[in-house]
């Protein structure tokens, strides 16, 4: 019985429930407040949920093989997991938390986006050389778009206009037009590019080079060319293991946060002036960020010690680690 | 029994402690100047630039100065007990302790009111000391400054208790110096001060044995834990125990009657 539903409301109060209802009614802001954290284990092949108010592990849910990149459904009901030694796309119905479908996805899926607009995924297919479109709905596949060698991180705009991928072997992001679904522009970045994040008003894209340890900011409004690469260095740490991988921008246009991955830092920069502001310490070979609903909180995935570290953004410190599966790889946040 | 005179008493051996501390500025700098060489030095040395792991009382990774923070407070503690005790000699030796002997109190009463005249002077030290570690970043929750000082009590007595018992062994100043190196040194080297003992049963299994069996460790652990909020029974048992049995038997070492100052011909 709902206490959201007249019918539930009446039902409750006439059997005297009224103080109960009351309760829950006031519960209700609470429950609502409750966000659920999804972290992918490669090497466990599950997803571990995290509830966003005790910070524990509540829910482990078995997927296919090499569980890594997750995203949303536009709707919010479900979750896609690409699964890489599975070649498909697992999707979790957020209510009972299982699999309750998967989706033939193309050699090596590593890294999946949503398209705002379309019931559509993107894949980037690491041994094809292609990004793969995805229809969800009628479970079909759209069209194959060639980019460059080994294609690792995708990022899409906000309004869906732009698709970027990058290549970790062409060292290059590959910017998609998302209606004609072909690469027009084809930009030289770091070296091994991981991951693409664009900007919340859509006019800059973020992509981070393992290797070169640097994150090059591509001007998504006319040039797409890149006007800024940021370099980041961790005293008393060495250089090679200064890895720059997950981006995370806040809303508001103040903090980026990447993840250095072996020097086991999140790099905290100022979005407007690229100046790194800081470097905080998490669990070792930090590797995928998501912030939370109100962007209070940063979780961090942290492949070697197999756990999830949470950072207050206001404070800018690292407050906890949570022990998850073995070598959690990509993170989300239930919007 | 009045409670005044009692109070007196305790306010005369207070107060003196007190005094002595702040008139003694040079003192005031090396307990200061002891621990921050450590931190700034030591640990920076040491730094672990890729972090501790996870270990209790901390809920994720630290650097290895945030680790040393708590040890270097037991140290602070240690130095000062260990040097209050030896004004104990300096004071059989001068006479001084005459005056103090020949109150009309107790002389378990005046042990324990030096004793926390000496606790007092060395949480004043420890909190300028974790002052100047928030100033340099290492920031414990707000809180934890306000639980710390229970284990800072009761740390400040069991090390006070243990150099009061080792000054009655003692007969001059100079001899004190070697105890005190046979005493310190093992005393917080030989403890969880520097390293986790998970760390010291990777090098050595004896190490560890004798650290975990080191009241010391379990002071340091006290401290770390209340820094935190958080309580460590075990350590805070075994804290109170001990200092227990070594004030009962710092009590008994000065019975002028039974005690060890009696065997050896009175001392003062």
């Amino acid at each position: 019985m709902s206490l959201l539903t007249p019918r539930g409301w009446f039902s409750a109060s006439r059997h005297g429930l009224l103080g109960l209802t009351l309760g829950g009614l006031l519960a209700l802001p609470l429950a609502a407040q409750a966000e659920r954290i999804f972290v992918s284990n490669e090497k466990d092949n599950t997803i571990s949920v995290i509830d966003g108010e005790s910070l524990e592990v509540v829910e482990t849910i078995p997927v296919g093989r090499r569980p890594r990149s997750m995203a949303f459904s536009s709707d919010g009901s479900e979750l896609f997991v690409a699964v890489g030694d599975d070649e498909s796309i697992d999707m979790i119905d957020l209510e009972s938390l299982r699999v309750v479908r998967s989706q033939a996805s193309g050699d090596d899926p590593e890294v999946i986006r949503v398209d705002p607009n379309r019931p559509y995924i993107y894949v980037s297919n690491e041994d094809d050389n292609i990004v793969s479109v995805l229809d969800y709905e009628s479970r079909t596949l759209v069209t194959e778009i060639p980019v460059g060698v080994e294609p690792e991180g995708l990022g899409i705009s906000p309004d869906g206009r732009w698709l970027v991928s990058t290549t970790e072997t062409s060292n290059m992001a590959h910017i998609i037009d998302a209606e004609r679904m072909e690469a027009v522009h084809h930009r030289l970045v770091g070296a091994r590019p991981r991951h693409v994040e664009f900007t919340h008003d859509g006019r800059e894209a973020w992509v981070s080079a393992e290797i070169a340890g640097t994150v090059s900011i591509l001007d998504m409004q006319e040039t797409f060319d890149v006007k800024h690469t940021i370099r980041f260095d961790v005293p008393g740490v060495p250089r090679e293991t200064v890895q720059a991988v997950g981006v995370a921008l806040t809303s508001d246009g103040r903090y980026a946060f990447v993840a250095l991955g072996p020097s086991n830092r999140v790099a905290v920069v100022d979005q407007q002036t690229y100046e790194v502001l800081d470097t905080i310490l998490v669990g070792q070979r930090v590797w995928h960020l998501a912030l939370n609903g109100d962007e209070s909180r940063l979780y961090t995935t942290n492949g070697v010690s197999g756990d999830v570290t949470v950072i207050e953004v206001d404070g800018l410190r690292a407050t906890r680690s949570i022990p998850v599966g073995r070598f959690p790889w990509g993170v989300i946040v239930e919007p | 029994m009045r409670l005044m005179p009692w109070l007196h008493c305790l306010r005369g051996v207070v107060g003196r402690e007190l005094l002595r501390f702040l008139h003694q500025r040079s003192r005031f700098l090396a307990a200061l100047v002891r621990p921050l060489v450590w931190l700034f030095v030591f640990a920076a040395g040491f730094r672990m630039a890729l972090g501790v792991a996870m270990t209790e009382p901390y809920q994720t990774y630290i650097l290895y100065e945030v680790y040393i923070v708590p040890g270097l407070v037991g140290m602070i503690q240690l130095f000062n007990g260990m040097q209050s005790s030896l004004s104990m000699v300096y004071d059989r030796e001068m006479g001084s302790m005459r005056v103090l002997l020949v109150s009309p109190f107790p002389r378990w009463y005046l042990l324990v009111c030096k004793l926390l005249a000496s606790t007092l002077v060395s949480a004043v030290q420890v909190y300028v000391f974790l002052a100047i570690a928030w100033w340099y970043g290492i920031q414990a929750p707000p809180m934890g400054y306000l639980w710390v000082l229970p284990a800072l009590l009761v740390t400040g007595f069991m090390v006070g208790a243990l150099g009061l018992l080792l000054s009655t062994f003692v007969r001059q100043l100079e001899n004190f110096a070697g105890v005190m190196n046979f005493v310190i040194f093992p005393m917080f080297f030989l403890s969880s001060a520097l390293y986790p003992l998970w760390r010291l049963r990777e090098g050595s299994h004896l190490v560890y044995q004798i650290a975990a069996f080191n009241p010391f460790t379990h002071a340091v652990e006290m401290i770390r834990f209340a820094l935190y909020e958080r309580v460590n029974p075990e350590a805070i048992l075994i804290s109170v125990a001990v200092t227990l049995v070594l004030l009962a038997l710092a009590i008994l070492g000065y019975n002028p009657s039974r005690g060890l100052m009696a065997r050896k011909g009175g001392g003062d």
